[in-house]
């Protein structure tokens, strides 16, 4: 098993995140992270898919993803030539003994304290995988009482662009 | 339109009058079929029908004050709902199976004035989507039925996912609550695109009456290219009442979907370098090929290369079962020459076909020795199930041209197999292992001697269509098909109640075959409502219960693998005993005769073949012969499920021996 990165480009129009959601499920595929959202072209949304599997059930649900109509293309991202980010916002206790300690870790991994309470304060940090797993760890034990994730979002390195060829000229019927 | 469609009986009182089909017919304007693509039987008789049609319907309305085209040209004001049936008079549908109810009554006041379509009120939504699929696999064209919001298109569901797994072209048409009761429970609302997500290439909800041609447009091309499938196109019933301005062509807003055809070069010159190599080599042949028109091809890559052919339950017909190079259907319930050879092959030419496991049997243990080349329109078929060697991408009759060149090729280099020790090995298998039957000792009949006569009686030009269980693989088995589209069953979804239905369709498409739905008395239970719809609008299909008085073939399996305890498949009543009291319920007789059919029982072997005959020779209404068989009667060979090929038996408790291992 590894992990895989997939960035899915769809037509943007209601429904197609079922389309996809659904095919996964119906292939018995575990989504371990997905994102969403809208692209430079408005008629473009891509999703970002972080699987869990062998290499030729992946094979497989590319192939079965490609069959969805409305889906334009699908790239497998590499890690070593991808820039790979994900969001998090964790609420941590913080009273006036521990604030600074709490503050002291969260300037080390170069997050942003957004909100304070007198006894909370909100972090949020931008990372790859291993370094927000690594943030968790160390403000564990101050106490975390809420946590919220945005899932994978990754971007090709270098000039090129996987959008730039995803929309193709319409057909005409008979 | 032929005489048998449009002839009365008169002065018959027990048969309903037929309805003039030629004051509406539906085949007034010939098929319009794509310039490629050369006519399947089917459609050429169509097409050379087409003018004796128009001479037999001097009784069309007005017909001569209207002008030759009466479509609209240019941009015309018209209701969603009108704009829905111009699309489909422009997509060349001519018949439409189905029922109205509240969101889909727009739809339906357009469609009486128009003079392309014909709409055929079946009795239930399930046997409109069978009648689709009946139309479409007999006549190669797109299927299209209809049907109201909620319940209506919930009973689509069925025949969907029954044409989704065997990739058959239907386009369903929905009527949906109004815009603003979406997503309301507004009464009789289902979400119907979502329920039909899993078992539709694609589906569309459009809101907009704007939306309405294009998606039609779109739906068809989607349903009929690349690897056919059901599309299914649920429209608000707000957008079929609006105005809009409707014009055809559309442009299609398709651009994720781009079927792949033409295949790849070098794969097809490695698969002929494969094929003049090989020593074992088979031709494993599916759907794909019949839906590809490839039949010719496949025949001429055949005799080209002397490779034994196994054709699949949905391949039935794609090969001549007389030929001498067919070894028969493979799997479960294949011949054993067919099972053996794929077992035993060093190469297998796979063609349009996916590895079904009811083909494979347990998969790791499918033919060891094999290499494969795969050749599907759909690449996810490709390695999915078997590791394919050579994969080859592309539709299977450009692929089967390509592969007849490139092997042309290779014996202009003198690189030629050997096949003659191999095919002497195969042909030994065959006549060793024939397919056959014992007749019952009781004198009972044997349903398999009556499935054989009426394919010996109606002959290879008739159409077959059969239900799911025992009587679906004697009818696969003991019928000898000759040509394509004359082969019609539920193979992947093994939908129970198909026959009916789908016999139904498949006569209204080919009215001028022969048409036999071979149903067990399970099955027909299950639809046979739609022979009221056969009688009225005049559809003389003959059906052959195959009556058992039980669900066969689950009878078969608790009789080999449960001990003999027959839980729940008795159809019969039965005394304290489990034995049948003789008394019929229902008695098949009296209700064909109640739906205007003629009903025909028959007990005795001897009167079989009258029986058939006298059957044949009815037209004007649909017939149904209540055939009583032996209830004991199972299908033979039989792979068990989740075993071996290698563990086939071709009677229960006998394993052929196939000798030591060829080389």
């Amino acid at each position: 098993m590894s992990r895989h990165t997939l960035s899915v480009l769809v037509e943007n129009k209601p429904g197609v995140l079922t389309r996809i959601a659904g095919l996964f499920a119906r292939r018995n595929f575990n989504i371990d992270s997905l994102a969403v959202g809208p692209t430079e072209h408005e008629e473009i949304s891509r999703i970002t898919i972080v699987v869990n599997c062998e290499e030729h059930p992946l094979e497989q649900v590319t192939k079965q993803l490609n069959k969805l109509i409305n889906v334009l293309k699908i790239v497998e991202l590499e890690p070593g030539a991808t820039v790979q980010r994900e969001l998090i916002l964790i609420k941590v206790r913080a009273d006036a003994d521990s604030r600074s300690r709490v503050l002291e870790t969260v300037n080390l991994f170069r997050a942003k304290v957004v909100d304070v309470a007198l006894d909370v304060i909100t972090v949020e940090a931008t990372g790859n995988r291993d370094k927000l797993d690594a943030l968790i760890k160390v403000l564990e034990p101050f106490g975390i009482k809420e946590l919220v994730q945005s899932g994978m979002v990754a971007i090709g390195r270098g000039s090129r662009s996987i959008t730039d060829r995803a929309l193709r000229p319409v057909e005409r019927s008979a | 339109m032929t005489e048998q469609m449009t002839s009365h009986k008169p002065g018959s009182a027990a048969a309903p009058s037929p309805k003039d089909l030629a004051a509406r017919s539906p085949h007034r304007e010939a098929p319009r079929l794509p310039d490629d693509q050369p006519q399947t039987p089917a459609q050429a008789s169509q097409a050379s029908q087409a003018p004796q049609a128009s001479a037999q319907a001097p009784q069309a309305p007005a017909s001569t004050q209207e002008p030759a085209d009466p479509r609209p040209h240019g941009k015309t004001r018209a209701t969603g709902a009108q704009a829905l049936v111009y699309a489909l008079e422009r997509v060349g549908a001519d018949v439409v199976f189905g029922i109205p109810g509240g969101a889909i009554l727009p739809a339906y006041d357009p469609l009486l004035d128009s003079r392309a379509i014909r709409h055929i009120l079946v009795r239930h939504e399930q046997g409109a989507g069978h009648a689709a699929t009946g139309y479409a696999q007999a006549t190669g064209k797109t299927g299209v039925c209809m049907a109201t919001s909620g319940p209506g298109a919930t009973n689509l569901v069925t025949p969907l996912a029954d044409a989704y797994m065997d990739s058959v072209p239907i386009v369903a048409i929905t009527g949906q609550v109004s815009t603003n009761l979406i997503g309301t429970d507004g009464f009789q609302e289902a979400d119907i695109s979502g329920i039909t997500i899993p078992i539709t290439k694609h589906n569309f909800l459009v809101t907009k009456p704007e939306d309405i041609a294009r998606t039609i447009g779109e739906a068809f091309h989607v349903a009929s290219t690349g690897r056919p499938g059901p599309v299914l196109v649920d429209i608000a019933k707000d957008a079929m009442q609006s105005m809009t301005e409707f014009s055809w062509p559309v442009a299609f807003d398709l651009p994720g979907y781009h079927p792949v055809t033409r295949p790849h070069a070098r794969q097809v010159r490695e698969a002929a370098r494969l094929i003049t190599e090989a020593r074992r080599p088979v031709l494993y042949v599916g759907g794909g090929v019949i839906k590809a028109r490839a039949t010719q091809q496949l025949r001429e890559l055949a005799e080209l290369t002397g490779i034994p052919v196994v054709t699949t339950l949905m391949a039935r017909g794609a090969f001549p079962d007389k030929h001498p190079l067919h070894l028969g259907m493979p799997g479960m319930h294949g011949a054993v020459a067919a099972v053996g050879a794929l077992q035993r092959a060093d190469l297998i030419v796979a063609l349009g076909t996916r590895f079904d496991d009811r083909v494979t049997g347990k998969l790791d243990t499918f033919a060891p020795g094999a290499l494969i080349v795969h050749a599907d329109i759909d690449p996810a078929e490709i390695s999915k199930n078997r590791r394919a060697d050579v994969p080859i991408v592309g539709d299977c009759r450009e692929v089967i041209a390509d592969l007849i060149s490139a092997v042309k090729a290779e014996h202009e280099q003198g690189r030629r197999a050997d096949l003659e020790a191999w095919t002497a090995q195969t042909g030994k298998w065959r006549t060793t292992y024939p397919l056959g039957y014992a007749q019952p000792d009781d004198g009972s009949l044997a349903p398999q001697y009556v499935i054989e006569r009426i394919g010996k009686i109606a002959g290879p030009e008739a159409v077959y269509v059969a239900g799911v269980g025992q009587h679906q693989m004697w009818a696969a088995q003991f019928i000898d098909y000759e040509h394509p589209c004359t082969w019609i069953n539920s193979g992947g979804l093994g939908t129970m109640g198909f026959a009916v239905p789908a016999a139904m369709g498949a006569k209204f498409g080919r009215p001028d075959a022969t048409v036999w739905a071979i149903d067990g008395d399970g099955c027909f239970q299950m639809t046979n409502q739609e022979l009221a719809t056969c009688t009225i609008e005049g559809i003389p299909i003959k059906v052959a219960i195959i009556n058992n008085g039980s669900l066969g073939m689950v009878r078969q399996w608790q009789t080999l693998f449960y001990n003999e305890r027959y839980s729940s498949t008795d159809l019969h009543v039965t005394d304290e005993h489990a034995r049948p009291t003789g008394t019929r319920i229902p008695d098949f007789v009296k209700l064909a005769e109640a739906y205007g059919c003629e009903g025909i029982r028959c007990e005795q072997a001897g009167d079989v073949d009258k029986v058939i005959e006298r059957a044949m020779a009815i037209d004007d209404r649909p017939v149904v012969v209540d055939f009583i068989v032996h209830k004991d009667a199972m299908v033979w060979p039989m792979v068990a499920a989740g075993t071996s090929n290698d563990d086939i038996k071709h009677a229960r408790g006998m394993a052929p021996d196939f000798g030591g291992r060829e080389e």
